[in-house]
């Protein structure tokens, strides 16, 4: 018997690994010069946030009335001040902290609950379809702003009742997608296979099923995540997110608006942030989509 | 056709009474009594009884939500804590005000969205279809309240060719067709108008992609048609699909007109969501919301039903 083994062993020419899907998927990202760009941006921005401290040249508190909205390229204060004297170059480089906090955040929690979801019901069929996929119906009949608006209006203002508003608000977008794909999934021959040789159900869904879904579902939670930003930013934006006087690009926009009228140029900057952080992310998005080959 | 409205209709009402639902709890999930943010703080535990039997907040959760839902068919959305008026007349004036500016918004994406893919769509792969499919990932990834911002900055403060802000000359949001009127509505309704555009845009050119590569279309150019003439069974093919797209935005740029209007100061729903939100007048936005939301359902419901009527190959679910 031992004797056996090891002349399989040695007869046998080593594997030879093939080159997995996903190592697919990055070269071909890899090679998209837009994606690419778009990551750069992102690597920066999340770089900026994490070195706030280090980077940002000045206190992003520190106020003065006598330096109350003075112009970009005043001495000492490259990007201007804002409506109570403070450094807009520094506010905008600590901004990056809570501003990508809430936008990042909700997109990855919803995608475990949706695809959770989505994928229970999908894979479970019938009753627990219906009772799972009909509740989310209900949610996704609000049109996404509105939702976010209400649930945040109803729990009041603050960062953390804004990240559970805008989490829910992707739930029933991601279980939708996950309940689709795995509905299709799990009327391949493969899953009666399984299924036939005896495998639970809890196996199937985690050897063949997951597989099969993930991808699909993370391209779509990807496309999301530019959406969250302009959201997140938008509840700041209302006052119903981060309180003053914290730096985040949503609500240094809202005290801003008055300052249109003096300085222009400085009122619009925050802005100009959430935009170049949520083209990047779309930009990334869609070198993902088309790199994994999955139609939208 | 019709088993296929009936059947839509039925499903769609199961959705209506869990909306309903969710705008009923929503009241009941703010922390807090919601009378606190109207009542006086030393106000007398007789008073604050006596409210809470006024608004029926001492009955039990699903008698107040009968109530309510009884209330709400005979067209009574109860009376705004904070003004005292009916919600209904004050949310039937907020809800055409904004649909006067989603509507406006709506065409405008419709018209250059569509443009925008078409072009794309037929051009696809080369640098025209790059040029247009980056403006509508522009259109899709802008911060529209950042826009509007920059917009009022360019032409109100520095050329003040339009009003920044205001629903109307007087204020109030008289509407009327003329200039004095419609010079408001220019900004707010190109803000809104790149959403549209932008999803528009991506929506018409995978569909005049996907039906550029169908058989009909070697045929038809087989059989001799001119570039043109073969276009024109494209466009035919693509266009309900594309005001499907369309008619869904109305709706979705109606319930998320809030960011806009508070940069437009226009007297619209997200004017007075803001208001509700704010002075937790709880009535106001528990209705509101309910009109918003109700609106988008029974859209979505026209939009499926004149769609399948148009094109009875799709029939969704």
């Amino acid at each position: 018997m031992s004797a056996l083994q090891i002349s399989t062993t040695a007869v046998l020419p080593p594997i030879a690994r093939s080159p997995g899907y996903w190592s697919g998927v990055v070269r071909r990202v890899s090679r998209d010069p837009v994606a690419m760009t778009a990551l750069l941006v992102i690597v920066s921005l999340i770089l900026m946030a994490v070195f706030a401290s280090y980077i940002a040249p000045a206190d992003p508190f520190k106020s003065s009335m006598l330096r109350r909205l003075k112009p970009i390229g005043t001495p000492g204060f490259p990007l201007g001040a804002d409506e109570l004297g403070r450094d807009m170059l520094s506010r905008l480089i600590y901004g990056a902290r809570l501003s990508l906090l809430m936008g990042l955040t909700p997109v990855p929690i919803a995608f475990v609950i949706g695809s959770a979801l989505g994928i229970s019901a999908g894979y479970a069929g019938g009753l627990t379809n219906t009772l799972i996929m009909r509740t989310i119906d209900v949610f996704y009949a609000f049109p996404s702003v509105l939702l976010a608006v209400a649930l945040s209006g109803a729990l009041g203002a603050g960062l953390t009742n804004a990240l559970v508003s805008i989490t829910l608000v992707f739930i029933p977008p991601i279980a939708r997608v996950a309940e689709s794909v795995t509905t299709q999934v799990r009327s391949l021959d493969y899953i009666d296979a399984a299924r036939a040789s005896g495998a639970q159900a809890w196996t199937i869904i985690r050897v063949h099923v997951l597989g099969n879904v993930l991808g699909p579902i993370f391209v779509y939670a990807t496309g999301l995540v530019s959406v969250s930003m302009i959201l997140a930013s938008g509840l700041s934006f209302l006052g119903l997110g981060v309180r003053p006087p914290e730096p985040e690009w949503g609500l240094m926009l809202n005290t801003l608006r008055t300052a249109i009228y003096n300085q222009p140029l400085v009122a619009a900057l925050p802005g100009a942030m959430i935009f170049i952080t949520s083209i990047a992310f779309n930009m990334l998005a869609d070198g993902l989509r088309s790199a994994m080959d999955v139609k939208s | 056709m019709l088993f296929y409205t009936l059947k839509r209709f039925f499903l769609t009402v199961p959705v209506a009474i869990g909306v309903s639902l969710v705008c009923f709890m929503l009241v009941h999930l703010a922390p807090g009594d919601p009378l606190t943010a109207v009542l006086p703080t030393d106000a007398s535990a007789e008073l604050q009884a006596q409210m809470r039997t006024l608004y029926g907040f001492d009955k039990p959760l699903p008698v107040q939500y009968g109530l309510w839902i009884w209330r709400v068919l005979h067209g009574d959305l109860g009376q705004s804590i904070a003004t005292g008026r009916p919600v209904v007349s004050e949310v039937f004036n907020a809800v055409t005000n904004s649909l006067v500016i989603a509507a406006a918004a709506t065409l405008i994406g419709f018209v250059l969205g569509s443009l925008l893919g078409i072009v794309a769509g037929y051009y696809q792969g080369t640098w025209i279809d790059r040029g247009a499919s980056l403006i509508s990932s522009l259109g899709v990834s802008v911060p529209h309240y950042w826009l509007g911002m920059v917009l009022v900055i360019v032409f109100s403060v520095q050329l003040g060719w339009l009003p920044a802000t205001g629903g109307g000359p007087d204020g109030s949001g008289t509407r009327s067709f003329d200039w004095n009127y419609l010079r408001f509505l220019v900004l707010p309704a190109v803000t809104m108008s790149v959403i549209p555009m932008g999803i528009i845009a991506r929506s018409v050119r995978a569909l005049v992609g996907e039906i550029l590569t169908q058989d009909f279309v070697q045929a038809l150019a087989a059989k001799g048609l001119t570039e043109r003439g073969v276009f024109r069974h494209v466009l035919k093919n693509a266009a309900p699909t594309a005001f499907a797209v369309m008619g869904l935005q109305l709706g979705y740029l109606l319930g998320g007109s809030i960011l806009i209007e508070t940069v437009f100061s226009w007297p619209g729903t997200g004017f007075l969501l803001n208001a509700a939100i704010f002075q937790r007048d709880l009535p106001l936005l528990q209705g509101t919301i309910l009109v918003l939301a109700l609106f988008f359902v029974f859209l979505n419901l026209a939009v499926d039903v004149v769609q399948s009527a148009i094109d009875p190959r799709v029939q969704r679910a």
